[in-house]
């Protein structure tokens, strides 16, 4: 029988339906052999779900076997318990497993716990009154049994944080014990002392220690201890290192810690293994909250990992760029994840890519143009997984324009989407959140600015209507769509004629199965009937943002019922007084909990809830049936009711989420401040908002340089500028300060020196105007006051040699400093100049140079003197091309980024 | 906490399933489909992560055997991979040197195991030497009530076969 519940184990295993043999492994547990018993339990716990009709039979052998004097029959037991004991039957058992605490076995003492931490989870009520035993349980005296005993605490201090805060110091004193190998060696690990405790514990201290600096400062040593301690060649050594910097980045910050966990992130992010970078993306996710500098330090690491191939690290980076989001990299990290969305098939992860898309679109948006683009671009590609909130917010955004009183800039904005709208209708299969917005807008707006004729408009919102047959509510926001052009046409004084294909139209509908069409349908018809003052009355022009009064206690009724009192009606007595009464249908808008302790409880063990939620305003209802009414009010009133943030203004846009306000000052790319177009000097002065380099700043800068120029030589400059524009480096204020540098050349020094990578190749191009050599600057003050700062060149330079000759070529370039140009210019400028008839080609040019610059830089060093004249012109024209491209963010400039998402 | 266990071999067949969370058996087949497609094909230098409807999952390759575990999304999947390591030690200290096939034979006993070792989705053992000696403390047992079974058998037996004499 044995071997057959086996093999039966096995059949349900492999996926097939094995029931029929439960009732026998039931049986099995009765058994009074071990051996058959154990058996039997395996069988069980893999066979039966706790809600399975089973589990009663086995409560009661479960009773007996839990007081059986051999521990190894306890155990079995206890696993079952685990697994199978439901809410229901938590109360049978509860008893014998508390007593089953003080088991002299430590092996039943672990189970117990554990069984009683499932109870946790299953009803946390159930096993409320034993909390003080899981604090006694933490000093027992084996380590296996306390280890088991942090499962439920962790827990119980994950939802009340407050009522453990005693036990800080005794954890901070059991892991400074573990870090010390106190522990019996059986719990090594891999060279590491107990890890799995470690983890454990510093998952409860980072709880702890949250936002709460008296706590946190207990745990300061131990963690730094850990640090120091961990061996971050094993693979358990980097599971604590990553615990312990998930511990120091939830807890109230140190200094010391952020340290050496960014030099942990530092050390994950530059390994091979992909699970440590992936460790490593995650982790610095977690600490970019605190100390947002790190990540500048390892832009070109998370970039690496954007392009692996690897799809789990690729997500995993979206969601550190999802958290590092700000108003100047938007642009880019949506398309990014816009691109990722298209070539991915995995709804679930699509749904939720999209998802962020909105959010960061609308938090962030930088233009209302982009904004609408963005949402259009979202919507064709995601389809239906979008939510349908976001399409009524878009629908929002457009009516109401951005909040701003600039009317004209709303209509434009209006008439803009229009136009995508009626372009993007020609594409064959759309989704139908998206027509639904479609439809709306063109309804609303599609003739507004006269642009397009009533008859165009309303001939395809018929082509709509139709193409989609099969899908209601397009239709139905079709038919209203028409209606309002046909009551705005007419309103207007102008002669209404209904196109063949919608009278054909609504003769359907008409007699459609749907009332909601049906009614559309003749209001429709009714309306167009009307004259043109009642037209305009019923359905106003450019209406929908004003708010609707809604009258809740509905005021107007009471002379009505004042009437009906006298008649000797019953006054009316609210619900909550209403007691003993069993209708049930009054008692809908209010919560459980007040109905079941009115009326007969049906549910025996039914918890009292907490109140879900206070009546429902009227207004609620209305917006959760968004299918659009004939009325204006319709959208008034779900936009009055939608909670979602109105979508970014530029005030909006300029507030940082997750407190990254220090990241933008240091390497924002402040791409739209409208100062870029004016004057390059001015603009100067803003870039990075950072204040001017002196002579002491600069053995800084360069040391940081050198570093990036090194790394710099395996990458690629489509990743380069990729990098600079994810993490705000100013391809184009670099341009800026390259071309104005002779007002104003500290700061563009500034600028190289903290967003060196950003776009070196177009900065250096512009330099090439200016012959003087780059690394005056470093060793020469009173050189660099005669020669312009070209830090691109530094970069360049750097790449050919790392630090040991940065010496050298710093006493070459001096001597060669007015005398002749530097050879690398001259190499540039030649590249550049074949190609600057076409901005296309220069901005793909762009890319490929300097790479050739940085190998061939060193030997062609004569070359560049003869052809200094005629590249001096044209680098200026060139110059002006680019500034000409460059002033608008990328969206404008195109070309930029199809270069490099390619 | 850890939701499930599985044990795929690289032809996609399964070799232990334990689940820690309520699937339906439906589920569960589908469950295991859609991973075995989503890790077998996954490269050899990838990392061993995997985004699973909403979820994590772990795996790690063993000759011809995965070993995956699926957890919350905010465990610490290093740790998981320990845990299978973990897993798999104990497995090889007590069949010696273990391999595809004595799961398949004793797939019993590596249940058994992972029972001493995750109990309700949580790491509740770890310590090496005390699962390795709960279970041999189980198979000792279980070796003792064989004897007497075996033994009552007998007696029994030979009582049946002198009566029927």
């Amino acid at each position: 029988m044995k071997e057959y519940i086996i093999r039966l184990v096995y059949v349900e295993m492999l996926g097939h339906d094995a029931s029929f043999g439960y009732i026998h492994a039931v049986k099995m547990i009765h058994d009074d052999s071990l051996l058959v018993k154990r058996t039997g339990y395996l069988a069980v716990t893999l066979f039966l779900n706790e809600d399975h009709d089973l589990i009663i039979l086995i409560v009661n052998t479960i009773q007996k076997d839990l007081k059986s004097d051999n521990y190894l029959v306890v155990c079995a037991a206890l696993n079952a318990v685990c697994k199978l004991i439901n809410e229901e039957t938590i109360p049978a058992v509860l008893p014998q497993i508390v007593e089953l605490l003080a088991h002299p076995k430590e092996a039943v003492r672990k189970k117990a716990i554990m069984a009683l931490h499932r109870f946790y989870q299953k009803s946390p009520s159930s096993v409320s009154h034993l909390v003080s035993n899981f604090r006694k349980r933490l000093c027992d005296n084996d380590p296996g049994v306390m280890g088991a005993t942090l499962c439920p605490l962790f827990d119980l201090i994950t939802n009340d944080v407050n009522s453990y805060k005693d036990l800080v110091i005794s954890f901070v004193s059991i892991l400074k014990q573990v870090a010390e190998r106190r522990l019996p060696k059986a719990y090594d690990y891999h060279q590491m002392p107990a890890p799995f405790i470690q983890i454990k514990l510093l998952k409860i201290l980072a709880l702890l220690g949250s936002s709460d600096k008296q706590a946190s400062e207990n745990m300061y040593t131990v963690v730094g201890d850990i640090f120091r301690k961990c061996d971050s060649s094993s693979n358990i050594g980097n599971a604590v290192l990553y615990e312990c910097i998930c511990c120091v980045s939830s807890i109230y910050p140190n200094p010391k810690l952020l340290e050496s966990a960014a030099d942990a992130i530092s050390r994950f992010l530059k390994s091979d293994s992909h699970n440590l970078k992936y460790m490593g993306i995650d982790a610095l996710g977690r600490l970019i909250k605190i100390s947002p500098e790190i990540a500048e330090q390892h832009q070109l690491a998370v970039i690496d990992c954007l392009e692996d191939p690897d799809d789990t690290l690729k997500r995993k980076t979206f969601e550190l760029l999802y958290k590092m989001t700000k108003s100047t990299n938007v642009e880019v990290i949506v398309d990014r994840m816009i691109d990722y969305m298209n070539s991915i098939n995995d709804n679930h992860y699509k749904t939720e890519i999209a998802s962020r898309c909105v959010e960061l679109a609308e938090q962030f948006a930088p233009s209302n143009q982009w904004f609408i683009q963005t949402m259009n671009k979202v919507f064709e590609h995601a389809g239906d997984l979008v939510n349908i909130k976001v399409a009524h917010n878009l629908m929002r955004l457009i009516a109401e324009g951005f909040g701003e009183d600039d009317d004209t800039a709303d209509s434009q904005l209006r008439s803009s989407a229009v136009e995508s709208y009626l372009h993007i209708l020609g594409e064959p299969k759309l989704p139908s959140v998206f027509l639904q917005v479609i439809c709306w807008v063109l309804g609303e707006y599609g003739t507004a600015d006269g642009k397009y004729s009533a008859s165009y408009i309303t001939g395809k919102l018929c082509d709509v209507a139709e193409a989609y047959s099969n899908d209601e509510t397009v239709k139905a926001y079709a038919v209203t769509a028409l209606m309002k052009i046909y009551a705005f046409e007419i309103a207007a004084g102008r002669k209404v004629d209904m196109l063949p294909e919608c009278h054909s139209l609504m003769e359907e509908f008409l007699a459609s199965h749907s009332t909601d069409l049906q009614q559309r349908a003749y209001e429709l018809q009714a309306v167009i009937g009307l004259d043109a003052h009642a037209v305009e009355s019923i359905l106003p022009s450019d209406a929908s943002c004003e708010d609707i009064e809604v009258d809740k206690a509905l005021s107007f009724l009471n002379d009505y019922i004042q009437e009906a009192i006298e008649k000797g009606a019953q006054p009316y007595i609210p619900e909550s007084e209403r007691t003993g009464m069993l209708n049930i249908s009054n008692f809908r808008n209010q919560d459980h909990h007040e109905a079941s302790s009115h009326g007969l409880r049906f549910e025996a063990y039914e918890l009292p809830k907490q109140t879900v939620q206070a009546r429902i305003p009227p207004a609620s209802l209305a917006s959760t049936e968004l299918v659009p009414v004939p009325e204006p009010m319709y959208p008034r009133e779900s936009y009055q009711t939608t909670t979602v943030p109105s979508v970014s203004s530029d005030a909006a846009s300029t507030e940082l989420k997750l407190r990254l306000d220090g990241v933008q000052k240091r390497w924002g790319r402040q791409t739209h401040f409208p100062s870029t177009s004016t004057s390059n000097s001015t603009s100067l002065k803003t870039v990075n908002g950072i204040t001017q380099v002196d002579g002491s700043n600069t053995a800084n800068s360069r040391t940081r340089e050198t570093y990036d120029s090194r790394k710099q030589v395996e990458i690629s400059p489509e990743k380069q500028k990729l990098a600079a524009s994810l993490f705000g480096g100013p391809s184009k204020t670099e341009k800026k300060s390259a071309t104005g540098h002779k007002s104003s050349k500290p700061s563009s020094h500034m600028v190289k020196s903290h967003a060196p990578k950003s776009s070196m190749e177009v900065a250096s191009e512009k330099t090439s105007v200016q012959q003087p050599p780059d690394l005056l600057d470093f060793g020469e003050p009173t050189v660099k006051s005669t020669a312009p700062s070209l830090d691109p060149f530094k970069d360049l330079e750097g790449l050919l040699e790392p630090t040991t000759q940065v010496s050298s070529a710093v006493n070459h370039s001096s001597t060669a400093a007015v005398t002749k140009s530097p050879d690398i210019m001259g190499l540039y400028t030649e590249t550049t100049a074949g190609a600057h008839h076409k901005d296309s080609d220069i901005l793909s040019g762009l890319s490929n140079p300097p790479m050739t610059n940085m190998v061939g830089g060193t030997t062609t060093m004569q070359v560049a003197q003869s052809s200094k004249g005629p590249n001096l012109k044209d680098s200026l024209e060139k110059d002006a091309l680019v500034r000409q491209m460059g002033v608008t963010p990328s969206s404008q400039n195109p070309n930029l980024f199809k270069d490099i998402l390619g | 906490m850890i939701h499930f266990v599985l044990l795929i071999s690289r032809q996609g067949k399964v070799r232990l399933t334990k689940w820690y969370s309520p699937y339906s058996q439906k589920e569960r087949t589908k469950v295991i489909r859609e991973l075995s497609g989503l890790i077998l094909t996954r490269g050899p230098k990838l990392c061993n992560f995997v985004e699973w409807r909403g979820l994590r999952v772990v795996y790690k390759r063993y000759a011809s055997l995965y070993f995956c575990m699926c957890i919350d999304e905010d465990d610490n999947e290093l740790e998981i991979l320990e845990i299978i390591h973990h897993y798999v030690e104990v497995l090889d200290r007590y069949f010696g040197s273990v391999c595809e096939l004595d799961l398949i034979y004793n797939f019993h006993k590596a249940y058994f195991i992972l029972d001493e070792l995750l109990i309700a989705g949580e790491l509740q053992e770890p310590s090496k030497r005390t699962v390795a000696r709960l279970v041999a403390a189980q198979d000792s047992l279980v070796e003792t009530a064989k004897e007497q079974t075996s033994s009552i058998t007998n007696i029994i037996a030979q009582v049946a076969n002198t009566a029927s004499l």
